[in-house]
């Protein structure tokens, strides 16, 4: 019932709406003939004012054709047509050809015929456009999966490259653009310090503040040390790191090469005689593995300091015993698979962001999809290596 | 008789599944002025990039005398290219954009590249302009960098992409007495993609016009003789500028 009644009063609504849209309407739209020959005669002044109204018209004008034949449409009694209107009419004359039925403009004042003949209204019907059927979920589920493997492939292969491209610059080092090197680790860590600091300080506090809820309930209080510093030095002190840099740098790479790659500066680049790998992503890939590594000491330093300010504000842990626990919980190789990880996350953001960005075509709107790309790709890319790390060192018990 | 400059056989060129044009063959002889003409898309720009060596074609053959094929990284530009918004290094002075290539590839101390840099600035007009960026730079001053970055290494022949494309008529006159100049004054081989008429009868000694529709080469010869000469309509159409049934 209630449905009945909402139905019933957006109806009423609707009625009052072409009411109100009727006595506005500017121009007529009678439709006389038989049913299978129809003739619809327009009359008045149709322009962009009245463009919502003649589409509300050709639609519901398409509903009223199934048996017809033929339609004609008469302009005679127009006295103004604007572009957008007479496009609007073209689009119904299509409409209506594309179901096999004949349809042609007729009459019309001169200044109305001009109009119609700048628009292709007297055109010969063209053969009918093959219309592209839009893709089921299916389909488009499996187009998805293709584009992430053309993509994987993509990078695979700019990793080749640049491995070969690595070999032979060993030749001939002067062809890589060590100049660069020095800039991007400027930008890309000593920039990047603060964030740093700042978001992994929080991270090592947080971990503590929520354990030590649960491990005040055994005793255990002092394990809180262990925790945060293995958490911090093995899995998230490279891992937020990496994240970091990748929203930083990886971002800003893509979208450096990017806006180079639209605006021929790439092409430029090789008629100069230099190649894109050597000179724009070689120095960005050694500038962010060398300071990777020194960013996730920091982090894992701030992090565990973060720790430490809740253990000592309420675990009642004195520095000093969070210090000697400290001493037994990490082991070099806690501090040393963080730096390994840290070497191979620097190496994928710059991997996947260079590549993204070299790839980049088509204008502004190319550069951020890349750029978006780039960050999509890499956070994946983090997530998946430090899945095949963690059970890598478990295998290898460290 | 001398052996042509560029020399091109059966050349297919496209991207992809996409060919633009097939089997092309010409001849650029040294000093000339060679212009590749078409209409929209008709894959002038993508030959160009042929020819320079920045794509590979899908099959046939370029040669450049002294040089074979193409070819671009890992040595000193052996020509000249222009791109048709400049490509300036942005985050680089124009100085420093036309300096970068002597820099690496030469010897020379920091001195001796400002001197020549200095050089082939005042040659293209832009006397003054070396610690300006890029972004400082008008349209017309910007191609006019261009073309002092592509000859920075003295080469015998340049490529230009569409010099005068989006420039007003003074600043495109302007670049044409230029393209003139270095060519009549430095015996240059110029070979650029055009299609602004009044450049292409005063600067043009040969060119060739390409066609979308047959993929293929429709003229060669003397653009000012093809536009009364020529007995292809769709060749009298371009060089008079009318209006094709659409």
């Amino acid at each position: 019932m209630t449905e009945i009644g909402a139905h019933g009063k957006a109806s009423r609504l609707n009625d009052r709406l072409s009411l109100v849209a009727g006595l506005l309407q500017r121009f007529t739209w009678e439709r006389t003939g038989s049913d299978q020959a129809q003739r619809i005669e327009l009359g008045g002044s149709i322009t962009i004012d009245d463009s919502a109204a003649l589409w509300k018209r050709i639609g519901e004008s398409i509903a009223e054709l199934k048996e017809a034949r033929s339609v004609e449409i008469d302009l005679s009694r127009i006295r103004v047509i604007d572009g957008a209107c007479m496009a609007l009419l073209v689009h119904f004359r299509s409409d209506v050809r594309a179901r096999r039925i004949r349809c042609e403009f007729v009459g019309g004042a001169a200044e109305v015929e001009r109009i119609v003949d700048l628009y292709g209204g007297h055109k010969k019907a063209k053969r009918k456009r093959a219309v592209r059927k839009p893709a089921n979920a299916v389909e488009q589920v499996g187009d998805a999966t293709l584009a992430v493997f053309r993509e994987i492939r993509q990078i695979l292969d700019f990793f080749g490259q640049l491995v070969v491209s690595a070999i032979l610059a060993v030749k001939n080092p002067k062809t890589v653009n060590f100049h660069d090197v020095g800039p991007t680790m400027e930008r890309a860590g000593a920039d990047a310090a603060p964030i740093v600091v700042l978001i992994n300080f929080l991270i090592g506090l947080v971990m503590a503040y929520q354990s030590s809820a649960q491990l005040k309930q055994f005793g255990a209080n002092i394990y809180v040390v262990d925790l945060v510093a293995v958490s911090m030095t093995r899995e998230l002190g490279p891992l937020m790191t990496a994240i970091i840099i990748c929203g930083r740098s990886g971002a800003a790479f893509a979208a450096e090469l990017g806006t180079m790659k639209v605006s021929e500066e790439v092409d430029a680049l090789r008629t100069l005689g230099f190649m894109p790998l050597r000179h724009l992503v070689m120095p960005r890939m050694l500038g962010l593995i060398v300071v990777a590594p020194f960013l996730v000491l920091l982090a894992d330093a701030v992090g565990i300091a973060g720790g430490m300010v809740v253990a000592a504000t309420t675990l009642d842990i004195t520095p000093t015993s969070f210090m000697i626990q400290l001493r037994g919980a990490v082991k070099p190789s806690d501090i040393i698979s963080g730096l390994v990880k840290s070497v191979v996350f620097a190496g994928a953001i710059a991997l996947i962001s260079c590549q993204q960005g070299l790839a980049t075509s088509g204008g502004a709107e190319g550069v951020g999809r890349r750029t978006t790309g780039a960050v999509v790709s890499i956070l994946f890319a983090l997530v998946v290596l430090d899945a095949i790390f963690t059970i890598l060192l478990a295998g290898l018990g460290l | 008789m001398k052996t042509p400059l560029i020399r091109v056989r059966e050349l297919s060129v496209g991207h992809g599944d996409t060919v633009l044009l097939e089997k092309a063959t010409f001849d650029v002889e040294r000093g000339d002025i060679f212009i590749i003409l078409g209409g929209s898309g008709c894959g002038k720009s993508t030959l160009l990039r042929h020819l320079i060596g920045l794509e590979t074609p899908l099959s046939g053959k370029i040669s450049i005398a002294g040089i074979g094929a193409p070819r671009l990284e890992g040595a000193a530009p052996r020509y000249g290219v222009m791109f048709q918004s400049g490509a300036l290094f942005s985050s680089m002075t124009v100085g420093e954009n036309v300096g970068f290539a002597l820099q690496e590839w030469t010897e020379l101390p920091a001195e001796a590249v400002s001197a020549i840099v200095r050089a082939k600035l005042t040659l293209v007009g832009l006397e003054g302009a070396e610690n300006k960026l890029p972004a400082e730079l008008s349209g017309g001053m910007k191609k006019r960098a261009a073309i002092a970055r592509a000859m920075a290494f003295e080469p015998n022949l340049i490529f230009l992409d569409e010099p005068s494309a989006g420039l007003d008529p003074v600043s495109a006159a302007e670049l044409d007495e230029l393209i003139l100049a270095l060519n009549g004054g430095l015996g240059l081989t110029v070979v650029m993609v055009t299609h602004e008429l009044e450049s292409i009868f005063k600067v043009g000694k040969n060119c060739i016009m390409l066609d979308r529709e047959t993929r293929s080469i429709i003229a060669t010869g003397d653009p000012s003789r093809l536009r009364t000469e020529s007995e292809d309509p769709r060749v009298r159409q371009f060089f008079n500028r009318e209006a094709g049934g659409r």
